[in-house]
């Protein structure tokens, strides 16, 4: 076999193996550089391997050389290949902001472990978007939120432990609710691989226990992804956790927890059990608009501008479900688009973050007065981060609600798109409160952040979030790359073949 | 009935004794179900390891529960998953009926080829490391995983507050002598399930808990400078590396020598020969990170409480 026939394990190993060398080399220096290595060789793969499913369609791979159902296959498709890209890609240029805010939030012991853990909620998540077998999903699942609970601890206020302890407590609830419903599927069709269950569930879809396995699927996978009434847990692990690792989960964890729904709901059940036998369009549809709207008024109120970013994502999430829910190509294709263009400006707007955090060691938006003058670059990139959100042209952010609210007209259901406009308007006024505050308020004189010592990050957190800033712009004007793929991607959810 | 003497009961020590004997119940009903590597399994680490644990937990926060309150919701929900899990068992297929769809898709073949292609007696381990050895490969990681989260959030204290030589129960003879009789049988048992987990119930989960507990066990009773004197938290925290490592290791080879990642047949000429070997090397691979872990976990809690 060629190294490019072992590009879909490459993925996942790459970072998994690299962990326990990040632990036998050790050293703060070396655990960086092994980590930052192998994110960008694993991007590197990750390109290839979305070439080649785009062009040879989607790629199958056996490991140990089993055939599936007996063996566990990886298979991945365009949707996988995608939302890989989006970890692997974000895993890989917050690597680049880690370096100094690691270093300046974690303490020295606590350096070499923050680096294998960050390579296992890597692996963990990009095996989630490869793998086509449901149990192995749930392994990586836990390694990834494993890991993810022991990050968000590590912040520097107290409260990140009562946070990393309620997500644990929550994420626990969703992963064992996941595998109940597995084992339920297991019972009824007696295997595990997708592509084994899709083809076996339609003889017995008609059962008590293949709709008590998808409710208790989908509610575990709405724990992971923090859908409205299930987000409590957003907030607080956003907020207190360090810096890079708000930006890291707030770009890819809830992301590819919308990847496995997704999948599930489509591949899996497929179309017509899912959103036509059980009423989950109305569901999902009522769920997504309340969180948009409620998610949206909190923000607007918080102090904490890392929190207030916590809660639009909780909205964005919304916006995902609301158009997973209208079940046609153009809504679906509108949540996996903003799948990635979320991904692009909460990685833009948490880095931004981290760089004011780590110059004036505070997030609360009193303390962000005259920050516009000090650090030009970026707040000019949390800026660019701020109208992507609100959905401005010719920002990436307004393609996916173009697409969004297409949707809703494409089905007459206008007070649905209202709803959409009226969530970009809270989003103005939450992003607004920032910039004025940047730009338009002269710090207090008795300022907490020793006015004048604030200069401009350094180039290596300024770096990522302009990269970032940049891709707002850039896929707001050239969608080919992610429009086309997004399309593509629903269109083979939809049709039922992935 | 233990569970809601679990739920019913205040006092923390008693909760941790209760849990105990669930496991050991559990147990039970896994051996009465011809599971015996899940029953082994859940005497092990559910009875063994996880009970000394809380009792290490125990001696940082008191034994005794604050009163709380009873959020009503939490019952709604508790309720709510119940009913779900009753609502969908109705229809499951019955109880052994060798019809069922676990029973005819996947399982003949593990069965019936099992012993042809992989080359051991016991399917169970066949599956576990074999068939699905991926899973067993991610399932490392997440113990892996769990060290890690324990060293990041307690971190390890290894400084001159450790008292060489005391016993944190004091000094009792009778335990000492039992000790040092036990110890090499348990050791020696620990052993032999990992090499023996192709035959018999067994493999490298249960063999690191095994011996694991071995090691705690004479920390308990001896104090614990020596141990960590032996062992220290860096090492630890190597050799569970390094048992990833192995496996990982395993799977590379087999992509370097032209087969797909994890397949053991690139091992040897004969594959069936290669797979029993890559099932060992995997095996070893598994106990000592979960070996490790266990004692990473086990430091953690014993070494924070002279902090207060």
């Amino acid at each position: 076999m060629s190294l490019m026939d072992n590009l879909p394990v490459l993925v996942v190993i790459l970072p998994l193996l690299a962990t326990p060398l990040v632990l036998l080399l050790g050293g703060f220096g070396r655990a960086w550089a092994i980590a930052t290595v192998a994110c960008w060789v694993t991007l590197a793969a990750t390109a290839a391997l979305l070439q080649r499913v785009s062009v040879e369609g989607p790629v199958s791979y056996r490991l140990g050389n089993w055939a599936p159902p007996w063996g566990i296959e990886y298979r991945i498709d365009l949707m996988g290949a995608y939302v890989l890209l989006i970890v692997v890609a974000i895993a890989a240029l917050v690597l680049v902001f880690a370096r100094q805010s690691v270093e300046k939030e974690i303490t020295a012991e606590r350096r070499v472990p923050f680096f294998a853990a960050y390579l296992l909620v890597v692996a963990g998540l990009a095996g989630i978007t490869v793998t086509g077998d449901a149990f192995n999903l749930f392994v990586f699942l836990e390694i990834s939120s494993l890991a993810s609970y022991a990050l968000i601890s590590l912040g520097r206020d107290r409260r990140a432990l009562t946070a990393a302890f309620q997500y644990l407590v929550m994420g626990t609830i969703g992963a064992t609710f996941f595998i109940i419903g597995v084992g339920f599927l297991y019972m009824m069709t007696g295997t595990l691989n997708m592509m084994d269950l899709a083809e076996r569930l339609p003889e017995v879809a008609d059962t008590r226990m293949v709709r008590a396995a998808f409710a208790f699927i989908v509610v575990g996978l709405g724990l992971k992804l923090a859908l409205f009434p299930l987000h409590m847990w957003m907030p607080d692990a956003y907020a207190y956790s360090p810096s890079v690792v708000s930006a890291l989960l707030a770009a890819t964890a809830s992301k590819v927890a919308v990847y496995a729904l997704l999948r599930f709901l489509f591949t899996i059940f497929g179309l017509e059990f899912a959103l036509g036998d059980v009423p989950l369009d109305l569901l999902l549809m009522a769920l997504g608009l309340i969180g948009i709207l409620f998610a949206s008024l909190v923000a607007v109120f918080q102090e904490n501008v890392k929190r207030m970013l916590a809660y639009s994502s909780v909205a964005q999430i919304g916006y995902i479900v609301l158009g997973i829910s209208l079940a046609n190509t153009t809504g679906v294709t509108a949540s996996i688009l903003h799948l990635f263009n979320h991904a692009l400006m909460k990685g833009a707007l948490f880095l931004a973050l981290g760089a004011v955090v780590y110059r004036i060691g505070s997030a609360r938006i009193q303390d962000f007065h005259g920050l516009g003058y000090k650090m030009p670059w970026t707040m000019a990139g949390f800026v660019i981060g701020g109208l992507s959100l609100i959905g401005v042209p010719p920002t990436a952010g307004f393609i996916s609600k173009w697409f969004l609210v297409t949707a809703t007209l494409e089905q007459n259901l206008w007070p649905v798109a209202v709803v959409v406009l009226v969530g970009s308007i809270l989003a103005l006024i939450y992003v607004w409160r920032v910039v004025e505050a940047a730009y338009f308020i002269k710090p207090a004189s008795q300022g907490i952040d020793q006015a004048g010592d604030v200069s401009e990050a350094p180039l290596s957190l300024v770096l990522p979030v302009w990269v970032l800033a940049a891709a707002n712009i850039w896929f707001g004007i050239h969608t080919d790359l992610s429009l086309g793929i997004a399309t593509r991607a629903s269109a083979a959810l939809l049709g039922g073949a992935p | 009935m233990v569970a809601i003497a679990v739920i019913k009961q205040r006092n923390l020590f008693t909760i941790a004794m209760l849990t105990g004997i669930y496991s050991f119940l559990t147990a039970g009903l896994f051996m009465d179900l011809d599971a015996v590597d899940v029953a082994f399994t859940e005497a092990a680490v559910g009875a063994g390891v996880t009970t000394v644990l809380m009792l290490s937990a125990l001696r940082l926060v008191g034994s005794q529960q604050r009163p709380t309150r009873h959020p009503a919701i939490a019952l709604l929900v508790v309720g709510v998953t119940g009913a779900a899990l009753i609502y969908g068992t109705l229809d499951a297929p019955n109880f052994g009926d060798p019809n069922a769809p676990a029973h005819t898709h996947v399982a003949p073949r593990y069965i019936e080829q099992g012993p042809v292609e992989v080359g051991m007696p016991n399917m169970v381990t066949a599956v576990l490391a074999s068939y699905r050895g991926h899973d067993t490969l991610g399932e490392t990681v997440v113990i892996l995983t769990a060290g890690l989260a324990v060293l990041l959030l307690l971190g390890i204290q290894s400084g001159p507050e450790i008292q060489h030589n005391v016993s944190a129960m004091g000094r009792h003879m009778v335990l000492r002598v039992m000790v040092k009789l036990l110890l090499p049988f348990i050791l020696l048992f620990g052993l032999y399930v990992q090499m023996h987990g192709d035959f018999g119930a067994g493999g490298g989960f249960q063999a690191g808990v095994i011996v694991a507990t071995g090691f705690v066990l004479y920390d308990l009773v001896f104090g614990e400078g020596n141990l960590r004197k032996v062992l220290p938290t860096v090492w630890l925290t190597r050799i569970a590396a390094i048992g990833v490592l192995i496996y990982g290791g395993v799977g590379v080879f087999s992509l370097f020598a032209g087969h797909p990642f994890l397949d053991y047949s690139a091992l040897a000429d004969d594959p069936v020969h290669g797979q029993h070997l890559g099932v060992l090397l995997v095996e070893a691979g598994v106990g000592l990170t979960v070996f490790s872990t266990v004692l990473i976990i086990f430091y953690a809690f014993s070494g924070r409480r002279r902090q207060q």
